[in-house]
């Protein structure tokens, strides 16, 4: 069925479902960064100088006038921001994300997704996928399905809300889910989704590659094998320090 | 404390039972993302003392009555392995391994920013693969750089190290023997940078010189490890 609405073809170009463009920005979440990097290393506690005309950025805390770093990773310079790019971190949600959840527990009009991130989201009735009786939740999706969605809001007190409505969101119902860290998002995608599209053709797989670190594959099982391989091999050539 | 007094464990030149010097600690490697799975994790062996800590999280913190609204929760469970000591130990928690948790998770409260993470929990698993003394200071430390290999953001790391006493002698990082038939033993728990501390015990009698200079050996020895741990996150050899 899903077929239908959505031509192999399509999905195999990173049209709208994968939203490559998306993910490739700078503001994804780990899309590729820019090629200018620096060695320049440093661990929580770090003294990075004096606060003096900088603005602390992500992973930097201004304490008694000196900069701080909080979190192990590459230092960034840009103009008078100073930040850090962590090696490794979880994934946090951000507006207009495309992600894979897994349903964790409903209630009578919305489902707790669990994205891998530090809170769940929750999916109302009213986002869901097709009309839903109220009380029906359960019938519609159970939990541990997993569901293709889109951040529809983050708040401040950091819950967020996912949709379903949207072009190619939906209920996952063929193929496997496979979970990489976030940050090597960017390395499958390649650039200008370049690795990504030939793994799509050479293993002849349809992937939806998510902001949150998971990825839908679904093919032949050959195909589906040869893609867990070659993800395998991508988590263990990024284990080395520094990556 | 043992308290056999009598048992020679320094010579008059100061040289201990293991050919250590009073102010030497013993050979410590460190390595990180040992645990696959894990979001942090960090292997550190210390004499002969090995700690494997898996650091996961921040996630959402279930059952719901642990959430705090303000902050996230630190769920730190220390454990020795039944196969780490000569003697069996008996596997599961128990009042000591409850303790060593407690006072690890009290110190590691203090430097990571849990304000970030409201209603979460991050879980730390320490195990002590091989032990012979000083593993709640090889379990602290180990937990503080695998926090760190995990992205979680914290003002310092935490550097874990005990100085003590044996045949009226201020030493550090007190191995087996010493540590059991010894006088006093202090773990503290050091932020190398500030030179604050998050984690202070004492077990047994120091005078108030002793223990500045029981104190002063802990703080030379954190500089010096805080080093290693550096160059285990960092890599010696990054590129």
């Amino acid at each position: 069925m899903i077929e239908q609405i959505f031509p192999a073809s399509t999905v195999m170009n990173g049209g709208p479902v994968a939203r490559l463009d998306n993910m490739t920005k700078k503001n994804g979440a780990a899309g590729p960064q820019g090629n200018k990097r620096g060695n320049n290393l440093v661990v929580p506690g770090d003294d990075l100088g004096d606060s003096e005309g900088f603005e602390a950025g992500h992973g930097v805390l201004v304490m008694s006038g000196r900069l701080k770093a909080l979190k192990q990773g590459k230092l960034r310079e840009k103009g008078r921001s100073i930040s850090i790019e962590p090696l490794h971190t979880r994934y946090i949600p951000r507006p207009g994300d495309l992600v894979i959840g897994f349903i964790e527990g409903c209630t009578n009009n919305l489902w707790f997704i669990e994205l891998g991130a530090p809170f769940n989201a929750i999916l109302p009735m009213s986002l869901g996928p097709g009309k839903v009786d109220f009380g029906g939740t359960r019938s519609v999706m159970d939990i541990g399905d997993a569901v293709l969605c889109r951040v529809q809001e983050v708040e401040e007190t950091h819950s967020s809300v996912v949709t379903m409505k949207g072009m190619g969101l939906r209920k996952i119902r063929s193929g496997v889910v496979e979970e990489i860290d976030p940050h090597l998002l960017g390395r499958i995608i390649g650039k200008g989704g370049e690795s990504l599209r030939r793994m799509k053709a050479e293993t002849e797989c349809r992937i939806v590659v998510a902001d949150n670190g998971r990825m839908w594959i679904d093919g032949e099982l050959d195909g589906i094998l040869d893609v867990r391989n070659r993800l395998s091999e991508i988590s263990r050539d990024s284990r080395g320090v520094g990556n | 404390m043992g308290g056999y007094g009598d048992v020679q464990m320094i010579d008059e030149n100061g040289v201990r039972a293991d050919g250590r010097g009073p102010g030497d600690i013993r050979p410590i490697t460190i390595e990180t993302g040992v645990v696959p799975v894990a979001d942090g994790s960090c292997r550190m062996t210390w004499g002969t003392n090995e700690a494997i800590v898996a650091v996961y999280g921040p996630m959402e913190a279930h059952p719901r009555k642990i959430q705090r609204q303000d902050r996230a929760v630190l769920d730190v469970a220390y454990n020795m392995a039944p196969f780490s000591t000569t003697d069996r130990m008996r596997p599961g928690f128990n009042r000591r391994s409850r303790e060593v948790s407690k006072v690890t998770q009290d110190a590691l409260e203090s430097v990571v920013l849990l304000e970030l993470y409201p209603r979460s929990k991050i879980r730390i698993s320490i195990e002590i693969v091989s032990a012979e003394a000083g593993t709640r200071c090889v379990g602290l430390t180990a937990a503080s750089v695998a926090l760190a290999d995990a992205g979680i953001p914290m003002t310092d790391l935490v550097v874990s190290v005990a100085s003590g006493k044996i045949n009226d002698v201020v030493v550090c990082d007190l191995n087996k023997e010493e540590d059991n038939y010894g006088e006093a033993d202090l773990p503290m728990g050091i932020m190398p940078n500030s030179g604050e501390l998050v984690f202070l015990q004492m077990d047994g009698d120091l005078s108030q010189d002793e223990f500045e200079q029981a104190w002063r050996y802990n703080m030379d020895a954190a500089q010096e490890i805080h080093k290693l741990m550096v160059e285990a996150l960092n890599g010696g050899d990054s590129q």
